[in-house]
């Protein structure tokens, strides 16, 4: 519970829940064979951290930014870039520590911005510069490599063709690949318990007071710039982290991958769904997210196919349509569920704990 | 005393276009700066069209719409349903403009339509949740662009200009495009008409008296609902017409045109202030004029000239230029 | 001199707003054809109580009746459409509209009819001279008679002003005062908020003073303004001291 930072998951079933998440992805290469389960496994520890830096900013701050992929991207970028001129781990770590500071100054800079103009404002801008971020990283071939993007060979213990072992380890030959899963599940398992640590420290629950009420907390005392600007940064310095760890994996990084507004959809879905100011729920959202990904896109195709004689069902099921469904999902749980599946599950715990008086 | 000091403070951000079409004047030719304005116009008077609706929404109800650029998306595809991908190219140029006012009208009424059933299924039930007012809009975005897909197909559409409407005329030695100038017009008609019946109008000075203080309107005996309900749409309905004047200038429409728009509309919303119809429209001319200046004395800028504008604007007023004056 | 049937009626009317209990079962009732006043200090909930009563905040508990009709679940519109025109404590003016506009606003059914706006402007001449000039432009108390100009243009039955005197120098209330007077002759029943004990006793037939979210006293006004000692208790010396 100390490792916990005393914020237990408060449901059972949410519980089960992730302690069942934490065992697969922790046996992820033994349980599942194939490269693409363990591809998803490691998406899924990715999008856990990025998930988990934007709920720091959405669900615990209550700032609404669409630059989160921005951050991701610079993450990305920076191993990219450092990695694309040859070098082994030292580009590999310098490249990220550049991703993730340079995301961090500009978040502060962000910060600064946001003091001096509306909260709905600040969306605006943060989606202008998403954008503009993009755009950039498209057309200055030179650095980025446009819209191909950089591809670039990762140090030799984690390459997909380095075998350590000759012979198989509880049934499964280590491979690179494997090792660099268990590197990006380290730094997860970490990162995850560090934000979990943030966010249930005083410096946590001022965040809070300042979403619930900022006039409050000004009055109060609390310096509220100065807490915005920390979240802002610590935030932007995982969501780089994340990116640097999916550049690593993937061994290739470009605009589509990183910094695509359908992305920046993708995370506000998963803390969304997972339940908003709970990073269980970060873990959770992302989790079904990347799952759907990679398994409602066949499942639709097998649905478009079924329903082949009637009209309009066709469209409605192809895969290149579940943008479609995603929103109608992501629109159902804002307008019903607003807690998410981590909020709605704890709000049964608490009525069954303290059950209403008569 | 200084120039400066002579002018009222208020009234410093409207120099602010003359400073920056004089300017551009000493670094090109007249001809040249003469094409670059009228092309400059044009731009603006289509970013008005699809900002004039987003502001007028936020002023009134606090809601920014983040679907807004769908109802663009909308428009558009409705004038290549309308034009087909060439048929009509052999049009006079009455016929020609009689067909592009059937898709205005037929794009509008879909968007005012579109537009009440989004308001009456999605924003609705988040009046007062800004946070979830933000994302369900989003989501509804989303799905609006996806059905628009799977009726216009995920394929880029060719949408060629009747005839009558291409070419240019030459004046004062410059080659000014006639759809450019079709749409400086038809800006300037659709500026002067909604500030007009936002001062002029019961109706509008109930919207502006709204945008004000929407407690006090109700507490007069109008249901400020039913006015917010009739700004969505009309909001919706000027988007779409905004898609049909894009669409036309493109000569290609995909289901990306709105999301691309859209970023654009929320800077020169930025710029003029949420709000403000004034601001709005000043805010679109600049962001239209400076584009073409720049793209033509500086392309390798071209790309950061919007965002520069914006932060330029904001670290002078951080509310914008003409913030919610209500006209 | 009580009506059998009171215009308005409050009946054990409680209001939340967020998780704060602001008012503990209010009961007044405002009798037709003359002025009742609410005094009390900051904080009593006069404000609110007016605002639960134009439906602006909901009423949790308890019954609002107007003219016999329950109006406790009405949105405000349906609320102001039965004949009730509010002045609130903010005013309410359009700063952004003209003079002229904000008039043309004052009545739901349409601009309102000339005799009426005649007899505002007989009360308030000054807004015939600022006519054409924007609302905002105006002073405190020319915003003041603005607002309550715009309220008398609208055709009504029932008055309500929360605090007309905030902020006004005395000159600007005495001349208020005087066209709130000349209102009351005219038989109009005005439900007046008030923390100026003056005005208050010049206007005022009957009186309620409130506390804590409660009314306290209520009767007839000449009967506390003759009672030295009972407006100390209830109002506290700050208030009786403005006379």
């Amino acid at each position: 519970m100390r490792l916990l930072s005393e914020d237990r998951p408060g449901h059972w079933l949410l519980a089960a829940l992730l302690v069942a998440l934490l065992l697969v992805l922790a046996f992820a290469p033994f349980l599942l064979p194939g490269t693409k389960a363990l591809a998803v496994a490691a998406r899924i520890l990715i999008f856990i951290v990025l998930a988990a830096s934007y709920d720091l900013l959405l669900g615990y701050t209550g700032i609404v930014s669409f630059a989160q992929t921005t951050f991701f991207g610079l993450g990305a970028y920076g191993v990219a870039i450092a990695l694309s001129g040859g070098g082994g781990w030292l580009a590999l770590i310098l490249g990220a520590a550049a991703g993730i500071a340079v995301s961090v100054g500009l978040a502060l800079a962000m910060a600064l911005l946001s003091l001096r103009v509306r909260a709905i404002f600040f969306s605006m801008i943060t989606l202008a510069l998403a954008r503009f971020a993009q755009v950039l990283a498209s057309e200055w071939r030179g650095l980025t490599g446009g819209e191909d993007g950089l591809t670039f060979s990762v140090p030799r213990l984690i390459a997909p063709g380095f075998h350590p072992f000759a012979s198989p380890i509880l049934g499964l030959r280590i491979s690179g690949t494997v090792i660099a899963y268990y590197l990006i599940f380290a730094v997860t398992l970490v990162s995850f318990l560090v934000l979990l640590r943030i966010v249930n420290s005083p410096f946590g629950r001022v965040l809070q007071a300042i979403r619930e009420n900022p006039f409050r907390a000004e009055a109060l005392g609390f310096r509220t710039i100065f807490h915005r600007a920390l979240a802002s940064a610590l935030a932007a310095g995982f969501a780089a982290l994340a990116g640097a760890m999916l550049a690593m994996q993937l061994r290739y990084t470009n605009p589509d991958t990183t910094l695509s507004f359908s992305l920046m959809i993708d995370i506000l879905l998963m803390v969304v769904i997972g339940g908003m100011g709970t990073l269980y729920g970060a873990a959770i959202g992302a989790t079904v997210m990347v799952l759907a990904q990679y398994y409602l896109q066949p499942g639709l195709s097998l649905l478009a196919a079924a329903a082949r004689g009637i009209p309009l069902a066709p469209a409605l099921f192809d895969p290149e349509r579940w943008l479609l469904w995603l929103g109608l999902i992501f629109v159902l749980v804002v307008t019903f569920f607003p807690a998410g599946i981590v909020g709605s599950l704890r709000a049964r715990a608490n009525a069954a704990a303290h059950p209403p008086i008569a | 005393m200084t120039p400066i000091a002579l002018i009222p403070r208020e009234s410093l951000p409207y120099l602010v276009l003359p400073l920056l079409v004089l300017v551009a004047l000493l670094g090109m030719s007249f001809s040249t700066w003469l094409t670059l304005t009228v092309a400059g116009l044009a731009m603006g008077c289509m970013l008005f069209l699809a900002a004039i609706g987003l502001t007028l929404i936020f002023g009134l109800m606090d809601v920014l719409n983040f679907a807004h650029g769908g109802f663009v998306t909308l428009g558009a595809f409705i004038v290549v349903a309308v034009l087909g991908t060439g048929s009509l190219a052999g049009l006079g140029i009455a016929a020609a403009l009689g067909v592009v006012a059937l898709a205005i009208a037929l794009a509008a009424g879909a968007g005012a339509g579109v537009g009440l059933v989004f308001e009456r299924l999605l924003i609705r039930r988040v009046a007062g949740a800004p946070l979830r007012q933000i994302l369900i809009t989003v989501g509804g975005g989303i799905i609006l662009q996806q059905l628009l897909i799977i009726v216009f197909g995920a394929e880029p559409l060719p949408l060629p200009r009747p005839l009558a409407l291409r070419g240019s005329v030459i004046i004062a030695g410059a080659p000014l495009e006639r759809y450019r100038l079709m749409v400086c017009a038809l800006g300037l008609v659709i500026y002067a008409a909604t500030h007009l019946a936002l001062n002029r109008t019961r109706l509008g000075l109930l919207i502006r008296a709204a945008v004000e203080n929407r407690e006090m309107v109700e507490a007069l005996g109008f249901r400020a609902s039913t006015l917010f309900r009739l700004v969505f749409a009309a909001g919706t309905a000027l988007a779409a017409v905004g898609g049909v004047i894009f669409a036309l200038y493109a000569g290609m429409v995909t289901a990306d045109l709105g999301g691309e728009i859209i970023i654009l509309v929320f800077i020169v919303v930025i710029i003029g202030g949420l709000g403000s119809v004034n601001g709005c429209f000043l805010a679109s001319l600049l962001l239209g004029l400076a584009n073409n200046y720049v793209g033509f004395l500086a392309p390798k800028l071209a790309l950061g000239t919007d965002i520069a504008l914006m932060l330029i604007v904001l670290l002078w007023r951080p509310r914008g230029l003409l913030p919610m004056d209500g006209a | 001199m009580a009506a059998p049937v009171p215009l308005l009626e409050l009946a054990g009317m409680h209001t939340h707003i967020g998780r704060y209990h602001i008012l503990h079962g209010v009961d007044l009732a405002v009798p037709e054809g003359y002025v009742s006043v609410l005094l009390g200090r900051n904080g009593a909930g006069k404000t609110t109580a007016l605002r639960t009563i134009m439906g602006l905040w909901r009423a949790s508990q308890g019954a609002i009746r107007f003219a016999g009709r329950e109006i406790a679940a009405l949105p405000t519109p349906a609320i102001a459409r039965l004949g009730i025109a509010y002045v609130p404590e903010s005013m309410g003016v359009f700063t952004a509209l003209t003079v002229a506009e904000n008039f043309r606003l004052a009545d739901w059914r349409g601009d309102p009819a000339p005799a009426r706006l005649e007899a505002v402007m007989a009360a308030f001449p000054v807004l015939a001279e600022k006519w054409r000039a924007r609302a905002g432009t105006l002073s405190g108390g020319q915003k003041q008679m603005l607002a309550i100009g715009r309220a008398m243009a609208a055709e009504h039955r029932l008055l309500i002003i929360d605090e007309p005197s905030k902020g006004l120098a005395p000159v600007m209330v005495a001349q208020l005062t005087e066209a709130l007077a000349r209102l009351k002759e005219g038989r109009t029943t005005i439900l007046l908020v008030e923390q100026n004990f003056a005005m208050a006793r010049a206007l005022g037939d009957h009186v309620a003073v409130m506390e804590d979210g409660r009314i306290v006293h209520r009767g007839e006004m000449a009967t506390l303004a003759a009672d030295i000692a009972l407006q100390t208790r209830l109002l506290g010396l700050s208030l009786a001291s403005h006379q």
